[in-house]
C-alpha cells in the first residue's frame, strides 16, 4: 500500500516536467520574435530589449530550461512584466473567489446530481430517466456564458431576487451577502457538471443494480432507499469520483468564463486581463498552477480509491 | 482473388454501419435537424443582408421592429449576422473535429502497437490532458495572433489526447485478437496489419468521437470569441456576435440570446447525433456510459 502511494505520487512528477516543458516551449517556438509579440504593437526597441532580458530569452535554451526549471521547483512562477510584482503573490491575492467558486460548484452539483443520477438509474426507462437524460445533453450543449445571461436576465434583472454581478468575500463582508453574489454564478457553472456526474452516476447505478448482492440484499426485505444508499451507491463510488476529477479541468475552463460574466476578480480575471496585457509571465504561471492543481486533485482521487472501495488493494 | 472477396466484405460492412445508425432515432432526428442548420447555413447568403452593413439610423432596434432578430450597437442586423455565423461555426467544428481526429489517430495508432513509443508518447498525452483546455487555447492564441488558423490549431491542441487514449485502447484490443496474431505469423508487415486490420476497428469509436469533438470545439470557439481571445472581431462568428453584445446586455439581451441560442441548439443536435451513434456504432462505450 505505502508502495503503491510512493510509486503514484512520482508517476506525478514526469507529467508535470511535460506540462512545464510544454508551457516553457509555449513562448519559445511560437512564430516572430516572443519578445516583440509580448512589448505589442506600440513598443520601441527598448522596450522589447527589456522584456527579452526579463524572460531570459537571450541565453541558449537549454540554459533557459533548466534555469526556469530550478526557479519553478522552489515556488517561483515569474515575474509579472507590467506589475512587476512575483507571479505567485498575483495568484494568491486572487485565489480566494475561484476557490470558493469551484467549492461550492462541486458541492451543489454532486448534491444535485447524485441523488437525480441515482433515481433515473433506479427507474431506468421511465420518463424520470429520460428527463434527466435530456437534461444532460442539454447541459453539455449550452455555453456557459449564455447560460450566465439568461440566469441575470430572469432572477436579476426581471425578479430582482439576486445582485447582477460582484463578489463579497465571507470573511470580511459576511456570509450572507457571499452568498447572494455567488449563487448565480455557482448555478451557472453547476448546469455542465451536473450533466456530467448525473449521467456517470446513472450509468454505474444502473449495473451496480444488477448485482446479486443488490438481489440479496432485496430478498432479505431491506427497503429500497437502503438497498440504493448502501448497496448500489457506494458501489457505485468510484467510478462517479473519477468523473468529478476529469471533470475539474472543465471546471477550471468554466471558472474563468463565469468570472468574465459575473464580474469576479478571480484567477480568471487575472488571465484575461493578462491577455489583453500580453503579461506572458502571468498567463505562463497560471497555466501551471492550474495544471498542477488538477494533477494533484487527481493524485488525491486515485489514493482515496483504496478507501472507498475496500475491495481494491495495491 | 481472396483480396477482392475481402474488399467487397469490407465495402458491405461499411454501407451497413450507415444503415444501422440511421435506423436509431437519436441519429435520425439530431441529424435531420443537423441538414436544416447546414442548409440555412450554406443558402443564408440568398435570404440575409450583408452582416457587417453599418446603418446607424436603426442602432439597437429590437427584434420584429427591425428585421427577425433586432439590430445591435451598429445598426447590423443580427438575423443576418446569426445566420452567417452558424457558418463559420460549423467550420471550424467540422475543421477541429478532422484534424484532431487525423493526428490523433495516428498517434494512437504508434503509441498502440509499438511498446516503445508507448510511454513517451501516453506522458506526453497525460501533460496535455492536465492542462485546461481554454487557458492553454487562450495562450497559444496570444502568443500566435488570432488568425483562423490559429483558432483552430488552439482549439485542436487540446482535443488530441483524448483521441489518442481511445485509439490506443481499440488498438490494445485489437492487437491481442486471434485475426492479427494470423496475420503476423503469416508475415504480413506491421503498416498493412495497422491499415487492414486495426484501423477499420477504429472508424466506429472515431466517428462517434469526432461529433463529440466537434460540439466541444464550436462551444469552445464562441467562448473564446466571447473572452475576446478568439477570431478576429470583425468576423461575425456567434462568439464574437456575443461578446459585442455584452456591453448593452441590460437594454438589449437579443443579441446575446439568438447566437447563444443558435449555438445551444447546434451543439445539443451534433450531441444528440453523437450519443445515438455511439449507442448504435459502438456497444462497448454504450455498456460503459449508459
Amino acid at each position: 500500500m505505502l508502495f503503491y502511494i510512493i510509486k503514484r505520487i512520482l508517476m506525478t512528477i514526469p507529467v508535470m516536467v511535460v506540462v512545464a516543458l510544454f508551457v516553457f516551449l509555449m513562448l519559445r517556438l511560437s512564430p516572430g520574435d516572443p519578445a516583440a509579440v509580448i512589448a505589442g504593437d506600440y513598443a520601441t526597441a527598448e522596450d522589447v530589449e527589456r522584456i527579452r532580458e526579463q524572460l531570459g530569452l537571450s541565453e541558449p535554451i537549454v540554459v533557459q530550461f533548466t534555469k526556469w526549471l530550478g526557479q519553478l521547483v522552489q515556488g517561483d512562477l515569474g515575474t509579472s512584466i507590467f506589475s512587476n510584482k512575483p507571479v505567485a503573490e498575483l495568484i494568491a491575492q486572487r485565489i480566494e473567489p475561484t476557490m470558493l467558486l469551484a467549492l461550492t460548484t462541486i458541492l451543489f452539483s454532486v448534491f444535485v446530481a447524485v441523488p437525480l443520477g441515482t433515481l433515473a438509474a433506479y427507474r431506468a426507462g421511465s420518463w424520470v430517466d429520460r428527463v434527466v437524460m435530456l437534461f444532460s445533453v442539454g447541459g453539455f450543449s449550452v455555453p456557459v456564458f449564455v447560460l450566465g445571461y439568461v440566469l441575470i436576465y430572469v432572477l436579476s434583472l426581471n425578479l430582482k431576487l439576486l445582485p447582477v454581478q460582484g463578489y463579497r468575500s465571507p470573511f470580511t463582508e459576511g456570509i450572507g451577502p457571499f452568498l447572494a453574489h455567488i449563487t448565480l454564478p455557482t448555478l451557472t457553472l453547476s448546469v455542465i457538471f451536473i450533466a456530467l456526474i448525473a449521467r456517470m452516476t446513472r450509468a454505474s447505478v444502473i449495473e451496480v443494480l444488477e448485482e446479486d448482492y443488490v438481489r440479496t440484499a432485496r430478498s432479505k426485505g431491506q427497503s429500497e432507499f437502503k438497498v440504493l444508499l448502501r448497496h448500489a451507491l457506494r458501489n457505485a463510488a468510484v467510478p462517479i469520483i473519477t468523473v468529478i476529477g476529469i471533470g475539474i479541468a472543465l471546471l477550471i475552463g468554466g471558472v474563468v468564463v463565469t468570472e468574465s460574466v459575473f464580474n469576479i476578480p478571480g484567477l480568471g480575471r487575472l488571465v484575461l486581463d493578462a491577455v489583453l496585457a500580453r503579461d506572458y509571465p502571468i498567463i505562463q504561471g497560471l497555466i501551471l498552477f492550474f495544471s498542477f492543481v488538477y494533477i494533484l486533485l487527481n493524485l488525491l482521487i486515485d489514493l482515496s480509491y483504496s478507501l472507498l472501495d475496500p475491495r481494491i488493494r495495491y | 482473388m481472396a483480396e477482392i472477396a475481402i474488399q467487397t466484405e469490407a465495402d458491405k460492412s461499411q454501407v451497413s454501419i450507415w444503415r444501422i445508425a440511421l435506423k436509431n432515432r437519436s441519429v435520425f432526428w439530431g441529424g435531420l435537424l443537423l441538414v436544416i442548420i447546414v442548409v440555412i447555413a450554406v443558402l443564408g447568403g440568398f435570404f440575409t443582408i450583408d452582416p457587417m452593413k453599418i446603418n446607424p439610423i436603426s442602432r439597437l432596434k429590437p427584434p420584429g421592429e427591425y428585421g427577425f432578430f433586432g439590430t445591435d450597437q451598429l445598426g447590423r442586423d443580427v438575423f443576418s449576422r446569426v445566420v452567417n455565423g452558424a457558418r463559420i461555426s460549423l467550420t471550424i467544428g467540422i475543421a477541429v473535429a478532422v484534424v484532431s481526429i487525423v493526428i490523433g489517430l495516428f498517434t494512437g495508432l504508434v503509441a498502440g502497437y509499438f511498446r516503445y513509443m508507448d510511454a513517451v508518447i501516453m506522458r506526453v498525452m497525460d501533460g496535455l490532458m492536465s492542462i485546461p483546455a481554454i487557458l492553454l487555447a487562450i495562450a497559444l492564441i496570444s502568443l500566435s495572433g488570432a488568425t483562423l488558423t490559429t483558432v483552430v490549431i488552439a482549439i485542436v491542441i487540446p482535443e488530441i489526447p483524448r483521441v489518442v487514449r481511445l485509439v490506443r485502447s481499440v488498438v490494445l484490443t485489437v492487437r491481442e485478437e486471434p485475426y492479427v496474431e494470423a496475420a503476423i505469423s503469416v508475415g504480413t508487415r506491421t503498416w498493412p496489419i495497422m491499415v487492414r486490420h486495426v484501423l477499420p476497428n477504429t472508424i466506429a469509436p472515431l466517428i462517434v468521437q469526432a461529433t463529440y469533438v466537434c460540439g466541444s470545439a464550436m462551444l469552445t470557439e464562441a467562448i473564446l470569441g466571447f473572452l475576446g481571445a478568439g477570431i478576429p472581431p470583425e468576423i461575425p462568428s456567434w462568439g464574437n456576435i456575443m461578446s459585442e453584445g455584452r456591453t448593452f446586455f441590460q437594454l438589449t439581451p437579443w443579441i446575446i440570446f439568438f447566437p447563444g441560442a443558435a449555438l445551444a441548439v447546434t451543439v445539443l443536435a451534433v450531441n444528440i447525433v453523437g450519443d445515438g451513434l455511439r449507442d448504435s456504432l459502438d456497444p462497448r462505450i454504450a455498456r460503459n456510459m449508459r
